[in-house]
């Protein structure tokens, strides 16, 4: 998934060695970021928000985003049905209509992977698993790398961690470095996204610096939100961390995906999203290996206007899976 | 991947516009005395329609009815009274908003989800915020006596914008009003005189006479009127005050500008570059207080640049109606050339210019955004206002050269400060000439503040509760 030009990356392990060298090199080049103005962000997401997306434009956006969609439930009540069940919506979104795309991956707890990934097979859908004491993160590191472990031998492609907020907040940014850098190292071949929490963090200043401290770690993906915490994603914040990996990817060479998670339920907000990626950290990025929305109703939403587009008609729910 | 926007056209159909258009004497329309001229769309060169050219007789006329509507009605109103035909006015203009931006976005050239988003909705702001004073006058500090008939000359930038900051506070404080529209952009303003009736303003009170620069000074030369309330440019604003000079008129004029946007090292980088983008290309850089002088901090010039032209690249040039369109028209074939004729001499002169890669239309008035680097306070692109989507850089190293260039300008409207240390903002903003200055944005406009410029870009305030001292003794 990552794409890395050898010259630079040598660069990057420089940098990384400087500024990780300890909490106060670290915590001077976060600081050290350019800050982030509260209404300018807001006020540049909302004007991207404007854009109006019709007809072959919108075609292109519906199914781009079925693409992208990392299809989740992260309930205490999950078992083994509910996940074979949303196991095969993510093959097939749309039984009616064979030329409907699969979504990127389904998203479960661990100890669901194996039965996700019964259904799954080579289908090319990938299994994500939250791990690291998903959602407060609130464990001793040996648990969070089992959790981690067990999950990527369950079968899981992609894991998705959460940083420990509460050592970020209280600056010990050195900490939050180590802790993804192991997580990394535990995924193996597996890829890794990096949850923030953004809700908790709350300041678009700690938006940016997070980005950076995870993309250094190793991060192949920076994702807004569990889910479990309001607000989860939101425009502005995704597009603060799409302008993190723009210019990462310009420092370093390397290219680090972005997933908003979380409060994405209709497609119209979906293609919002899209509109951000394209014209704030380009092209590059429209494509399921570097952009993915965690959504479970989004699907529906999008889904239906789909049918709306390709018959000129709106269906009711009934028209479509529940799960 | 690439995702291109299918075109989103705003409808046309909304609008009606008239074969042709009288002149608004009296609560009516009339024919005008004049040789009609026509208004063309900017976008397209499609004529629009014909428009009646007021003589001196029809501004005589214009003025006439405002005296009569000014002595019989409208000064013996009641401030609630009147504030009822402005609460009116204001609620009618968000009836038809659609319409309204639609008609400006044909007759202007601007995109039309500036006129849709921005001109539009302070239009009907500025009606009513100033309906909210017309019954609190005795508060305001400046007296409750209104002066009697207002003169008005409006430019073509924001054609109905201007209209509201000139109109509404005069009705407010008690005169009447003749305005006289720019000749490139006349339409939005003969539907405002069409909105006035709906509304059941007493005739007379508000007249509007289409023209060009004759029709405007006859206006301002007649005997009649009052006060004289003009947005423009600063050789007419020059002309205008030595016409009334030694008469018992009062002025107040809203020139052009040159303003200096400053970026310091320790800016916001990605939003200051918003503020660069929105201070110079916002309706195609056709703004006086527009941020034309880009003044960047010399250690971070590099970046600021290499990120401004990244965002330059990624901005929609095209037909205004799309609701996609970044960019618009420029609004005439005089004001493209004049562009056109600084960018040669800012070339000549020895700048370096880029412009964004954008394909323009073949039929109409376009000018890509351009951004002038290597630019001195030696060069004319520097000095003169170019009115158009044409950036001058210059860089500075402290804050005190910064503060000298940026003051060194015979303009003095506005001015940017981008930086996250709030003293700074405070320390500079002191230091700056300029009528307005932005901390951390540009281009943002609200009835509740008042706007208006410092030496050759005029005197007088418009908006806020300093807009009522024009219009009341």
């Amino acid at each position: 998934m990552t794409a890395t030009s050898p010259t630079r990356a040598a660069d990057l392990d420089g940098v990384v060695s400087d500024v990780t060298r300890s909490d106060a090199t670290l915590r001077r080049f976060l600081h050290g970021l350019p800050g982030v103005d509260q209404v300018g962000a807001e006020a540049r997401a909302a004007g991207l928000g404007t854009r109006s997306i019709k007809t072959t434009a919108k075609a292109f956006a519906l199914d781009l985003a079925i693409r992208m969609v990392d299809l989740t439930t992260l309930e205490g009540q999950d078992t083994p049905g509910k996940v074979r069940a949303l196991a095969a919506k993510a093959m097939r979104p749309d039984p009616a209509d064979p030329t409907c795309p699969s979504t990127a991956a389904v998203c479960v707890y661990p100890d669901m992977v194996a039965d996700v990934k019964q259904v799954l097979g080579d289908s090319g859908v990938h299994i994500a698993a939250v791990a690291t004491a998903f959602p407060s993160g609130r464990a001793a590191m040996d648990i969070k790398l089992a959790d981690t472990r067990d999950a990527v031998e369950a079968g899981a492609d992609e894991i998705d961690m959460v940083i420990d907020r509460g050592a970020f907040l209280a600056g010990r940014y050195l900490q939050v470095f180590e802790e993804i850098a192991a997580v990394r190292a535990a995924c193996g071949d597996a890829h890794l996204k990096v949850i923030f929490e953004t809700g908790e963090l709350q300041t678009y200043d700690n938006v940016r610096r997070a980005s950076w401290l995870a993309m250094l770690a190793g991060a192949h993906f920076i994702k807004t939100s569990t889910g479990k915490v309001q607000p989860a994603a939101t425009l502005p914040v995704t597009l603060v961390m799409l302008e993190a990996v723009r210019d990462f990817r310009e420092t370093t060479g390397q290219m680090v995906g972005v997933k908003p998670a979380g409060g994405i339920r209709t497609a119209k907000d979906a293609i919002k999203y899209l509109v951000v990626v394209n014209e704030v950290a380009g092209s590059d990025w429209l494509d399921p290996d570097w952009f993915r929305f965690g959504a479970s109703t989004l699907l529906n939403d999008l889904l239906m206007q789909r049918t709306k587009m390709t018959t000129g008609r709106y269906s009711g729910p009934d028209y479509f899976t529940l799960d | 991947m690439v995702f291109e926007y299918a075109p989103a056209p705003e409808s046309r159909s909304i609008v009606d516009i008239k074969p042709s258009y009288g002149l608004f004497i009296g609560g009516e329309f009339v024919d005008g005395g004049g040789t009609s001229f026509k208004t063309v769309n900017p976008a397209t060169e499609e004529v629009l329609a014909e428009v009646a050219e007021a003589d001196s007789d029809d501004v005589d006329r214009a003025v006439k009815a405002a005296r009569k509507a000014y002595d019989k009605v409208w000064s013996k109103l009641s401030g609630a009274e009147r504030a009822k035909y402005l609460y009116r006015i204001a609620r009618i203009i968000q009836e038809r908003s659609r319409e309204l931006a639609v008609l400006e976005s044909i007759d202007n050239g601007k995109p039309i989800k500036e006129s849709r988003d921005v001109d539009v909705p302070l239009v009907a702001a500025h009606f009513f915020y100033y309906a909210g004073w017309a019954d609190k006058l005795a508060y305001a500090g400046f007296g409750t006596t209104p002066l009697g008939v207002a003169g008005q000359v409006i430019p073509w930038n924001f054609p109905l914008l201007m209209l509201a900051w000139k109109i509404a506070p005069a009705l407010a404080c008690g005169n009447t009003v003749v305005l006289k529209p720019a000749e490139t952009t006349p339409l939005t303003a003969l539907l405002f005189a069409e909105i006035c009736q709906q509304a059941d303003l007493p005739p007379g009170v508000v007249n509007i006479v289409t023209g060009a620069g004759a029709t405007g000074q006859a206006l301002v030369e007649h005997e009649g009127i009052d006060k004289v309330a003009f947005t423009g440019s600063t050789d007419v604003g020059k002309a205008i005050a030595r016409a009334v000079a030694g008469t018992e008129k009062r002025v107040t004029l809203e020139l052009g500008g040159k303003a200096a946007n400053i970026v310091f090292d320790d800016a916001p980088i990605d939003q200051a570059v918003e503020g660069i983008v929105n201070g110079i290309f916002f309706n195609q850089g056709h703004v006086c207080c527009a941020g034309s002088r880009l003044l960047v901090q010399e250690n971070v010039a590099d970046e600021v640049l290499a990120r401004l032209k990244r965002r330059m690249a990624t901005l929609r040039v095209g037909d205004p109606l799309d609701k996609n369109t970044d960019v618009g028209a420029i609004n005439s074939a005089a004001q493209l050339a004049r562009i056109r004729e600084l960018s040669e001499i800012g070339a000549a002169e020895g700048a370096e210019a880029w412009s964004a890669p954008c394909d323009l239309p073949t039929q109409g008035y376009w000018f890509a955004p351009t951004v002038f680097t290597g630019v001195t306070q030696a060069h004319r692109i520097a000095r003169e206002e170019i009115f158009g989507p044409v950036l001058s850089v210059l860089t500075f190293r402290t804050p005190a050269e910064a503060v000298e260039k940026a003051n060194n300008t015979p303009y003095g409207l506005s001015a940017g400060v981008w930086t996250e240390k709030g003293s700074r903002i405070l320390k500079i903003a002191d230091k700056l000439r300029a009528g307005v200055v932005w901390a951390n944005t540009f281009n943002k406009f609200d009835p509740t503040s008042p706007f208006g410029g410092y030496k050759e870009s005029g005197y007088g305030r418009e908006g806020g509760r300093h807009g009522l001292e024009a219009y009341l003794r």
